[in-house]
């Protein structure tokens, strides 16, 4: 059993797109896993001064035009008298070099050990954001690993909540059969009938106001679960149904085993390769549900941040969206992740059913 | 079974189905902690005994299986309740629904006008560069979120200025005649319109390419090639008909995954549908907008179902309906 999924690994890295987005995806984790050193500035810093600042300049020239160590200036902001707004000034003068392994904000790496040392950073009251700053003054590009912790847990931590759901639903439809599988059958419809983001959106309205960030989190990966396994469990109870018939089942029924014992030993793990198949490609609905949710506001709320939550800026004005083309950076990290797990669950398809793998 | 008897057969099946779907929204809304009567008691004009009233007629100090069964019996009778916002919520409904259904329609239409051809291209040239083109293009659109691409297109109309921010009609549209009235919803119809048929575009796309593959190697394509049939009426006539079948099928799940795709683009594109309803109603905390509209989109959902399995019957003969 161990040969046979090592060499199906090995299959899978064998691919080269598979291989590129499992090592983009092992980047991608890596990052939100060391979000607090990896990003200059943490979660909730925020400078007052630089709302809705442009992303800041970095300087590789210096004043003979000659290539030096890249510095940063200091920023201030302007009223313009001429069209009433805000712009952000460079302070000549002092220059800020970019420092690596600086220290900067202290911050709990792991949420356990003290640190204050940053991948890299400049001295105050400079300041570097790669990619602007919100409305709140907050570093764009420090939120976005941060957001990452948030939108690329919960895709699976909703598996480990609706696969095992949706999988004793159908088992328990399939092996029941008759009328209770008819009553389970059409529950399960009538959820999946819901348009899927309408009823999320009921689900969210439905969440007490006033909780505390991780309370919610917790209840947005229920409702995203919830909203996600009937699909699941019908298929499983149709293959639960057809593997019962087959002969290897009937031989041990046939031995004394009981029905029970037959389904759960037996029957289960001949679903297996669907189920991880499944699971590959229900990952990108949840980040995406994750994502939309939060984008309207009803999902992980600031000063929490998530992909969906920052995209929200973009959302509220639209207008800005050319001289702050960063505002959907978040949208495009989502997309990447997607395209990754989409990429990844292609591929596991094809070595894992090759019935289904079709006409590549 | 005949056509109308089978559609008579499957409406009566939906009753029971939407039933429990007005079962789960009310305990769900039940659930919550939003008060029904919130808009009431903070407006100073409606007096307490109004307000009790109110409490009474919705029944509200009765158990909740009691309140389930008079909103029951007022939606039979037609009455959605009044919106927390002011007026009737069926009016509401109906104008943003119909919104909706305009463009979820029209993306339907470019969806498969689109797909079909290039999956048919695909297939008959196989492994040629234009069908690797589809094939990147078909991947990026699987995983392209329809937020990021309204987003990406709502740039596009900035830098260009030839397409509307947004909106659904122009500040001037009430003094426009019925053309120019009809170009204006077109003109505002583009950007939501490119988003979801691109979106939508992806599956339908593959699913034509590689059901039409599997049929090319059927035994009665090559008996038509053998017989000396030109390619393009083995194609067209034998492969393609028979290829369509599975993909009518998906245009009810199809219709079904546009309905939230297009909930989430009538948002950012402020498009004033039933998504962008749903979400104000929420946001306001409207209960009878909220149940109401969820189950519009359940009802929605099973007609496109219903519409799919229809059209299925009357491409092919074949099919027994019972």
């Amino acid at each position: 059993m161990a040969q046979a999924a090592k060499s199906k690994m090995r299959l899978i890295w064998r691919d080269k797109i598979a291989r590129c987005a499992l090592v983009m995806l092992g980047l991608l984790y890596g990052c939100a896993l060391f979000a607090d050193f990896l990003a200059p500035y943490p979660m909730e810093y925020s400078d007052p001064k630089m709302g809705n600042a442009p992303a800041t300049l970095i300087h590789i020239w210096d004043d003979n035009a000659d290539l030096c160590r890249p510095f940063v200036l200091a920023s201030r902001q302007e009223n313009d008298i001429a069209t009433f707004k805000q712009v952000f000034k460079e302070i000549e003068g002092t220059e800020y070099p970019i420092k690596l392994l600086h220290k900067g904000e202290p911050y709990k790496l792991f949420g356990l050990i003290d640190a204050d040392v940053h991948l890299f950073g400049v001295d105050s009251p400079a300041r570097i954001y790669l990619f602007g700053g919100d409305m709140n003054g907050r570093d764009n590009f420090s939120r976005l690993f941060f957001g990452a912790q948030k939108s690329l847990t919960i895709g699976f931590l909703g598996l480990f909540i609706a696969f095992p759901i949706g999988i004793m639903y159908g088992g328990i439809s399939g092996y029941l059969g008759g009328k209770a599988d008819n009553a389970m059958m059409r529950f399960a419809e009538a959820v999946m009938s819901i348009p899927s983001f309408y009823l999320l959106i009921g689900l969210a309205a439905v969440l007490p106001l006033g909780m505390s960030s991780s309370e919610r989190f917790a209840l947005i990966t229920l409702i995203l679960s919830f909203i996600s396994w009937p699909g699941l469990a019908r298929v499983i109870r149709g293959m639960v149904l057809r593997i019962r018939e087959e002969e290897f089942v009937q031989a041990a029924r046939a031995v004394g085993l009981s029905e029970i014992k037959n389904v759960i030993i037996h029957v289960i793990p001949q679903t297996a390769s669907y189920v991880v198949i499944a699971a590959t490609l229900q990952v990108p609905n949840f980040i995406l549900a994750e994502s939309s949710l939060s984008l309207i506001g009803l999902g992980i709320q600031q000063p929490d941040a998530s992909w969906g939550n920052m995209l929200q800026a973009a959302m509220d004005q639209p207008h800005e969206l050319l001289n702050q083309p960063w505002l959907v950076a978040p949208g495009i990290m989502i997309f990447i992740t997607i395209l990754c797990f989409n990429s990844i669950g292609d591929v596991l398809r094809d070595v894992l059913d090759p019935k289904l793998a079709g006409n590549r | 079974m005949s056509l109308p008897a089978y559609f008579f057969k499957r409406c009566l099946q939906a009753l029971p189905l939407l039933l429990i779907i007005s079962i789960m929204a009310f305990a769900m809304l039940k659930a919550s902690p939003i008060d029904p009567l919130a808009a009431m008691r903070s407006n100073p004009s409606i007096s307490q005994a109004a307000i009790d009233a109110e409490y009474r007629r919705l029944g509200l100090d009765k158990p909740n299986h009691e309140q389930y069964f008079i909103w029951l019996s007022n939606v039979m009778r037609g009455n959605l309740g009044m919106s927390s916002t002011g007026g009737q919520v069926a009016d509401r409904l109906a104008a943003h629904a119909g919104n909706t259904l305009l463009l979820n329609v029209i993306t339907l239409i470019c969806t498969w006008a689109i797909a079909l051809p290039a999956g048919v291209y695909a297939a008959v040239h196989r492994g040629r560069l234009l069908d690797k083109f589809f094939g990147l293009l078909t991947s990026i659109g699987m995983s392209m979120p329809a937020f990021l691409l309204a987003f990406l297109m709502l740039m596009v109309a900035l830098a260009t200025k030839l397409l509307p921010i947004g909106g659904m009609t122009s500040a001037d549209f009430a003094q426009k005649d019925a053309l120019g009235q009809m170009l204006d919803i077109a003109h505002h119809l583009v950007i939501p319109v490119t988003v979801l048929t691109f979106v939508s575009l992806a599956s339908i796309q593959r699913q034509a390419r590689s059901n039409l593959l599997d049929v090319l190697r059927a035994d009665y394509v090559r008996t038509a090639r053998a017989k000396g049939l030109p390619e393009n009426r083995v194609i067209y006539k034998h492969a393609l008909r028979n290829a369509v079948n599975p993909l009518i099928t998906l245009l009810g799940f199809e219709f079904a995954a546009l309905l939230s795709g297009a909930a989430i683009t009538e948002m950012i594109l402020s498009y004033p549908g039933l998504g962008r309803l749903t979400l104000e109603a929420v946001q306001t905390q409207d209960i009878n907008l909220v149940m109401a509209s969820l189950m519009l989109g359940a009802v929605m959902l099973v007609a496109g179902n219903l519409f799919a399995d229809l059209l299925l019957k009357l491409t092919d003969p074949r099919i027994t309906l019972d």
